[in-house]
């Protein structure tokens, strides 16, 4: 038995030190749980192509700056840019500023549930401004009707659903409410997390759709991805141009396109409501956040590398796991800011 | 064996346990062990080590979120208390709603369980063949085994659905003035709650009470059979006897309750106010925290979070230290 443990602790001890003589390269990553899906699919094939082994926790957009702040990871995720303040205590603490690389998109769906009346109800922005706000209560109120003359509209009561956690999809969502309607913007304003006016909270995009699927009249705001893969029905959404735009990735990265040309110059672009003909107004970037200059050299280039090659052809995989991929104005000015990154105040 | 009753051979046998055989110890570890083997000081200590550290780990969970809550505390201080908004957008944060709903939908649960519960003890201790007796208590208990997130699932599929098509709107026609019975039932509200958390303490009310009117003494019992008693009025008399250790698993329950999670988020549909219908949807501590910890972005907003938790933590010791003196209170009366 003695001579069995120490042949096993032998064992260890060799087989420890050879790994580490093969020192394989490491990146830490933390944050959104809406990039989770892609980013496995993203870190299994670019470590099948280069051996470099990326872990990612995926705790949630808050927890990812908060782990990026105190130097923690090689990068965290954020489906919400940071605030001016969370950029100054990033500053502070790691001596460096914060970069933005929009990573991927998501498009938001506004799926109900009416039997009745099936695919394709038209809303506009005030409407469902006034719909999350408890102040239009009927499906068959004037102001849903005006929009769906086509349509036999019952006389059923509108239960609206929301995710009851914090979630990237609330805050692209809220934002685009903020945007059209002055009165959402004062009362509720743009966040990972609202102080619902009306409404139940369901916990994940699957809790709300499960309400929604349940209950007749309900209507809530998904993921795109979940309501494709679910078949549920959307309403078309009235954009800027006064065109009624379908939910799919073309409609979404046309909206990313209309953006890329008044993007702001750190890339903390929220695109709601974005101009264009063919835009679709609810959705947005999910971002990967990433000190200017990186101190640890080697980790500086693997990570730049990664993401030059996540934001260009990893975006290939976005439609199969129903994400939207980045338009090409969108992947140039990512590789231009990633081109930036230094170490130590050298270029890579 | 025989009996070591004289001194000498006592001694003798000490210093055969002691594994010294003869061999002289040293004075020094014979001062701090005086009579006692090596061995069992060093396993005594150890498990006293093991037994402080538990304690200091709780004391270091409140302390953490003490300090951690501090930014929160300082900002709004009492008034966390009282305020009714609970408002991650302009950082208005009040916890009134929560402990509201946390409370009331684990009273709705004890008075849906403990009737119940009760009803389960006395028949499995008093009243059941033995044959029936094991296999019972066993399915009771089987319940506190069911992971929660598994009564959620249960709760979205069936409780909600029954609730909404069925239980709730009898409850309207039924009572149409009465306030706990306003607003659109949709079936996620502070009664879905309530009752999933009465399934979920069931088992932990039924099989304490169970133990506890089982160490009443059957001399009470034969006594009063003896005096030509019923059945019911035997049971009477047990039960004034357990009476506060079944207090104790009452609120043993009741503190579980509070500290549910994941399945009462699952169904009470997660709206910070407070109402006086039981069809409205409602939110608790505990929810909140599972809901909205990990997106928390801002600092005074994950104070504000782990201030919830920590007020949490305070209900619940308060609630259990009680529940836990009723029931070894009842314990020790007879023995």
């Amino acid at each position: 038995m003695k001579n069995f443990l120490k042949g096993l602790l032998l064992g260890t001890l060799l087989v420890g030190t050879m790994s580490t003589s093969q020192a394989q390269l490491q990146l830490n990553g933390a944050g959104s749980t809406f990039d989770y899906p892609i980013f496995s699919k993203w870190f299994d094939t670019y470590n099948k192509m280069t051996g470099i082994e990326i872990n990612y926790a995926s705790i949630g957009s808050g927890g990812g700056i908060h782990q990026i702040t105190e130097g923690t990871v090689d990068f965290g995720a954020s489906d919400a840019p940071l605030t001016p303040e969370q950029m100054g205590d990033f500053n502070k603490a790691q001596g460096s500023d914060i970069v933005h690389i929009p990573i991927i998109m998501g498009g938001v769906a506004i799926t109900y549930n009416l039997p009745s009346v099936g695919q394709g109800i038209k809303l506009d922005g005030t409407t469902l401004a006034d719909i999350y706000l408890g102040k239009i209560t009927k499906w068959n109120d004037p102001r849903i009707v005006k929009l769906n003359k086509d349509k036999n509209l019952p006389d059923k009561a509108i239960l609206v659903a929301h995710r009851s956690e914090g979630s990237g999809t609330t805050f692209i969502f809220s934002s685009y409410l903020s945007k059209v309607s002055p009165e959402w913007s004062k009362q509720c304003g743009t966040s990972i997390a609202i102080n619902w006016p009306v409404g139940i909270g369901a916990k994940g995009t699957e809790g709300v759709a499960g309400v929604i699927a349940q209950t007749e009249g309900a209507i809530g705001y998904i993921e795109l991805a979940y309501a494709k893969q679910n078949n549920l029905p959307y309403c078309l959404i009235k954009n800027q141009s006064g065109n009624f735009i379908e939910v799919n990735f073309n409609t979404v990265s046309a909206a990313a396109a209309g953006a890329s040309a008044h993007m702001p110059n750190d890339l903390r672009a929220v695109i709601t409501n974005s101009p264009g003909k063919n835009s679709y107004p609810i959705c947005g970037f999910s971002w990967v956040v990433i000190p200017k200059d990186i101190k640890n050299r080697e980790h500086a280039e693997a990570l730049v590398k990664f993401l030059k090659w996540a934001v260009t052809k990893g975006q290939a995989d976005a439609t199969s796991l129903y994400y939207a991929p980045l338009p090409k104005p969108v992947q140039k000015l990512d590789l231009e800011k990633l081109n930036a990154i230094t170490s130590n105040g050298n270029k890579l | 064996m025989e009996i070591v009753n004289d001194k000498g051979s006592l001694a003798k046998n000490q210093e055969y346990l002691n594994g010294s055989n003869g061999k002289k110890t040293s004075p020094f570890l014979k001062k701090i062990l005086g009579k006692k083997n090596l061995g069992d000081v060093i396993f005594e200590r150890l498990t006293l080590l093991f037994a402080v550290l538990v304690f200091l780990l709780v004391l270091f969970m409140g302390w953490e979120m003490y300090s951690n809550s501090l930014l929160s505390i300082n900002k709004f201080g009492w008034k966390f208390l009282i305020t009714t908004t609970w408002d991650p957008y302009s950082e208005t944060f009040g916890a009134l709603p929560m402990i509201f709903g946390t409370i009331v939908s684990s009273l709705l649960a004890l008075i849906i369980a403990v009737p119940l519960g009760l009803s389960v003890a006395v028949f499995l201790s008093e009243l059941a063949p033995a044959w029936l007796e094991k296999p019972f208590s066993f399915l009771t208990e089987l319940l506190a085994a069911i992971p929660s997130v598994i009564y959620g699932l249960w709760g979205i599929f069936v409780l909600v659905p029954w609730l909404r098509n069925v239980v709730e709107p009898f409850l309207q026609k039924e009572f149409p003035n009465s306030p706990l019975f306003q607003g659109a039932p949709y079936g996620y509200d502070m009664l879905a709650a309530g009752v999933i958390l009465s399934i979920m303490v069931l088992p932990i009310i039924s099989s304490i009470s169970r133990d506890v009117i089982k160490s009443v003494p059957d001399t009470l019992r034969e006594a009063a059979y003896a005096l030509g008693a019923t059945k019911w009025e035997v049971t009477k008399i047990v039960f004034s006897n357990a009476r506060s250790g079944i207090l104790g698993a009452i609120i043993l329950g009741f503190g579980r309750a509070l500290g549910e999670t994941m399945a009462v988020v699952m169904v009470i549909g997660n709206r910070p106010q407070i109402t006086a219908s039981i069809l409205n949807p409602a939110t608790t501590i505990a929810g909140t925290l599972a809901n909205e910890f990990s997106e928390a972005t801002s600092d005074l907003y994950l104070s504000a979070i782990i201030e919830l938790g920590l007020i949490l933590f305070v209900i619940t010791i308060i609630i259990n230290i009680f529940a836990r003196l009723l029931v070894w209170g009842t314990e020790r009366k007879w023995k």
